[in-house]
């Protein structure tokens, strides 16, 4: 059922409401503008709305009933790890010992923080099979960045300036190629082939003296297992590069598969995917980076450490790649992360990963009558369809997209990879019930149906959200970005 | 596995009955392609899986190690505040519907994040006295570095040089340095006087390959930088004036956009968003419209749906590392929305007149406190307009200083000979509207009766 437009916070303000109160003020009253050099006192208020605390509460109610969060259905979205997100995670996080600590509180004040820091380092070093671990960075795109100015730095110190080329499969993250510009490299693309793996051949043709590394997702967001990958670090060692894992997809292989081994010498992880740290809508993140020893030296600053009983900062990195982010990193993500695995332990770490590509594998075989799938083989944690045959009835998978809506699903990742033609990225997570699995699928297969007998309904869907397609186009071409009183 | 997992709802029959259907024999099976020499020799060590009971005990006897702010009065600021946060803030932030959704790519189940998202871009709109604003960046430090990446990229990266003063937070200038060292950007810092820039010296500076000008208003030091000049100084060389604000001091302080600042970053921390040792805070980056294809990250834009009802959507994407990929403006995907969110509450709860009423009491409160310690033979070591925090003289090393005035329950404020050895002697002290005049008044007492 449509609702009607939910109004703007600044549409319900009226002058002289308030929603919030201050602390008494309990210092003598002193005319703060005599302290400010006079073009410095703000002359006209910023145009905040004045609405009273009840007001402010029902905005807000309505604004999340027009949200759709994993708590409200099924989120199979591809290379997102939509998985549950603890409640108890949330109380810990607002513990006063952990919520309200000040970044430059001297350090024996905050041991638990720091041995919780460490404790965490220690299970992502084991995970990965890597020698050290930093939480510092904020996501995975920050990650990615600071793992490439650590392999920047080290061929630097080797004098190999030459190694100016990051090579990254036509699969790979957006942020990949993205970060590898940020990082002052030239991204090259390698393809890939019929198996949907990395084009070994390729692979040989654009990997030489130029090569400062290779960027991979392993299982790939085709969501396979890149088999070769013990080839591929050899085809890129041999030519003096590194190899840069992706963690985004870390779900598909924990305890099954440890990246240090498959040759990778610099790891990220995303916390707010395979740890549950909550994506909120689209962050804050975290995304570790771990390395292998040769790379420790170059770890950003601070980098903490144990001595004797004692936790602290070690600041004096003369080979650090610098700072990447203030004070130590996303802490409230790292410590709800870490609570999710002291939580399920290594057996359960170890069990969600099976949990979570047994059922993608029988998503993709349930909907494989109904759609083409691209690559037959068992998937990992993901998998993916193409909407090709769908497409040819003039449905297209926005449009098949938009239909699961009103069967109260979030739809999977559309669009990307971007080398699967009407590509739909599905990725169901460990914590999903065989029936709900059931249930999505069956609506698959009932759009899949209407497609052919009555493609309208699919293609003007959504029908039962609040609102209905909207103008992307309007958006990006006459741009009203922010609030302004007519 | 012995007993069933609390948050793995896969029952045995669930396995089989899944296996039969996928046409394999058994789960390992599905991880044939695995190569033997990349699987673990051994299980994973993470520990045993805890009962929420003990996961509570565990992270509660962590927290016992810790002194939390809330026990205790706090002087520390340097870009993280101790602020009084509206229940609200806490209410609204926990609804899942929020803090379980992915980035909103689906607008028609997502409308919610993404309106909160095209309010909180409108405040900070305001706030900054700037035309636009984008839906957040991880924190300042970095919404800054970014800020000097777009001053290159528009220059096209003619202009190659960014100059940084030095009285900008010196964990930003790190920040900073270690973003342009990317696109290979030199970044030179500019001296200070007294406590603020040398507006001199930054003309000396000056040069046809000054892409930007980075200062921070109030600065690191607490002083209020003269922004007019600073204007004046980067127009010489048509370089942009990037200029990184505590959002509430902007409650009191004519915003940088009314002096003619390009680009406006910070922290919305002081606004509803707890300490958290340091993070997740929340960046923000507000800029002119003429840069609106420059800007880093996400945008919400309004628009209309098939009916002609308003909605809103994630635009101007063409810019995005998901589409342009490595020609994007930036490679940030999650952002920090939950931490905008908590701060578009928190400044809906004060709104348009609370705000100001917030940051005139800091700086009530932080004058009392300078006029205390003056008076108690403490000397101010620069003597500009500040906001809530300034720089005192404590006599001998502040870091001793500090345990003493935690003998005696008080977290003092920031030693910084941290940053630099020779201001070893000196205090950063910050003052907000939590602290009561009795906190402030034994602050002066202890620091009196360790450092007089």
């Amino acid at each position: 059922m449509k609702q009607k437009d939910q109004a703007l916070i600044f549409e319900m303000s009226k002058p002289g409401r308030r929603g919030g109160s201050l602390p008494e003020n309990d210092v003598p009253d002193v005319n703060v503008e005599e302290l400010l050099p006079a073009d410095y006192v703000r002359q006209e208020e910023p145009e905040l709305p004045e609405v009273s605390e009840l007001q402010l509460v029902r905005h807000y109610t309505a604004l999340s009933k027009r949200n759709f969060g994993i708590d409200s259905g099924f989120y199979p979205l591809g290379s997102c790890t939509m998985k549950y997100n603890p409640k108890i995670n949330e109380v810990i996080a607002r513990l006063p010992g952990l919520a309200h600590l000040h970044p430059y509180q001297p350090e024996p004040q905050v041991q638990g923080a720091l041995r919780l820091m460490h404790e965490l380092q220690a299970s992502l070093a084991e995970i990965t099979g890597m020698q050290e671990v930093t939480l510092q960075s904020a996501a995975g795109a920050h990650g990615e960045w600071t793992g490439l100015m650590m392999i920047r730095a080290l061929h630097e110190a080797n004098g190999e300036t030459q190694r100016t080329k990051v090579i990254v499969p036509d699969s790979a993250h957006g942020t990949n190629p993205a970060s590898a510009g940020v990082a002052g490299f030239d991204p090259v693309t390698v393809k890939t082939d019929e198996r949907g793996l990395v084009d070994m051949d390729h692979l040989k043709e654009v990997t030489g003296e130029d090569t400062a590394a290779l960027m991979l997702t392993n299982p790939n967001t085709l969501g396979l297992f890149e088999e070769d990958i013990v080839e591929m670090a050899e085809i890129i060692h041999n030519a003096g590069g590194k190899l840069y894992y992706d963690g985004a997809n870390s779900n598909a292989i924990m305890g099954k598969a440890t990246p240090g081994d498959m040759g990778f010498d610099v790891v990220h992880m995303n916390l707010h995917k395979t740890f549950t740290g909550p994506h909120g809508g689209g962050g804050p993140g975290s995304g570790p980076v771990g390395v292998k020893e040769e790379l420790v030296p170059y770890l950003p600053r601070p980098l903490l450490v144990k001595d004797g009983e004692q936790y602290k900062w070690d600041y004096h990195r003369p080979d650090a790649i610098g700072r990447i982010k203030p004070f130590y990193g996303n802490f409230g993500i790292n410590m709800r992360a870490y609570a999710y695995m002291r939580s399920m332990g290594s057996q359960g770490l170890h069990q969600v990963s099976e949990n979570a590509v047994l059922n993608a594998n029988y998503l993709r075989k349930r909907l494989e009558p109904y759609y083409d799938i691209p690559y037959p083989q068992y998937c990992k944690h993901e998998f993916v369809l193409s909407a090709k045959r769908q497409k040819k009835l003039g449905v297209r998978a926005l449009d098949i997209a938009k239909r699961l809506l009103d069967y109260g699903f979030h739809p999977p990742t559309i669009y990307f990879p971007l080398n699967v033609e009407e590509c739909m990225m599905v990725e169901p997570t460990e914590t999903e019930t065989k029936e709900t699995l059931d249930d999505f699928a069956d609506a698959m297969i009932a759009i899949a149906k209407e497609a052919e007998e009555d493609p309208d309904l699919v293609l003007e869907a959504p029908h039962e959200t609040v609102i209905s397609r909207l103008d992307e186009t309007k958006a990006a071409r006459q741009p009203v970005l922010r609030y302004q009183e007519q | 596995m012995g007993q069933t997992h609390r948050y793995l709802p896969m029952t045995e029959d669930d396995r089989r009955e899944m296996l039969e259907t996928v046409g394999a024999s058994d789960v390992a099976e599905l991880f044939s392609d695995i190569p033997e020499s990349v699987r673990p020799d051994a299980a994973l060590n993470v520990g045993e899986a805890l009962s929420e009971h003990a996961l509570v005990d565990y992270f509660q006897s962590l927290a016992a190690e810790n002194v939390s702010m809330k026990d205790h009065p706090t002087f520390l600021g340097a870009g993280v505040y101790d602020h009084h946060i509206p229940a609200t803030v806490d209410a609204v932030i926990s609804r899942s519907e929020f803090y379980t959704a992915y980035t909103p790519y689906q607008p028609e189940v997502s409308q919610g994040e993404l309106q909160a998202i095209f309010e909180f871009q409108s405040m900070i709109s305001t706030l900054t006295g700037m035309e636009m604003a984008n839906s957040s960046m991880y924190d300042g430090h970095t919404a800054l570095a970014e800020g000097a990446l777009m001053a290159a990229t528009q220059k096209r990266m003619k202009k190659k040089t960014i100059l940084i003063s030095e009285t900008v937070h010196p964990e930003a200038r790190d920040v900073v340095q270690t973003f342009v060292n990317g696109p290979g950007l030199t970044l030179e810092t500019v001296p200070a006087q007294a406590g603020a820039t040398d507006v001199k010296a930054l003309k000396k500076s000056l040069t046809d390959d000054v892409a930007g000008v980075l200062v921070q208003y109030p600065n690191f030091y607490g002083t209020i930088e003269d922004l007019a000049a600073l204007r004046e100084a980067a127009d010489e060389v048509d370089a942009l004036l990037i200029v990184k604000s505590n959002p509430l001091a902007l409650g009191m302080l004519t915003p940088p956009g009314e002096f003619g600042a390009d680009v406006v970053v910070g922290d919305t921390q002081p606004f509803g968003i707890m300490g958290q040792y340091g993070g997740p805070h929340c960046g923000y980056f507000a800029t002119k419209k003429a840069f609106m294809r420059k800007v880093p990250g996400r945008l919400v834009g309004e628009t209309v749906d098939e009916e002609g009802q308003r909605g809103y959507v994630l635009t101007l994407q063409a810019r995005e590392q998901h589409i342009r990929r490595d020609k994007a403006t930036s490679n940030i995907c999650s952002n920090q929305a939950l931490n905008a969110l908590a701060s578009s509450v928190a400044m809906s709860a004060f709104g348009k007149h609370g705000v100001k009423d917030m940051a005139v009491r800091n700086m009530q409160k932080a004058h009392y406190a300078k006029q205390s310690l003056q008076a108690a033979g403490f000397s101010l070591v620069y003597d500009g307009a500040y906001f809530n925090e300034f720089v005192i003289d404590v006599g001998q090393a502040a870091e001793r200083v500090n345990e003493a005035l935690f003998s005696e329950g008080i977290i003092g404020g920031l030693d910084l000979g941290r940053f630099a050895g020779e201001n070893d002697r000196h205090m950063l002290v910050c003052v907000t509207e939590r602290r009561s005049k009795e906190e402030i008044d034994r602050l002066v007492d202890a620091l009196q009766k360790h450092a007089g």
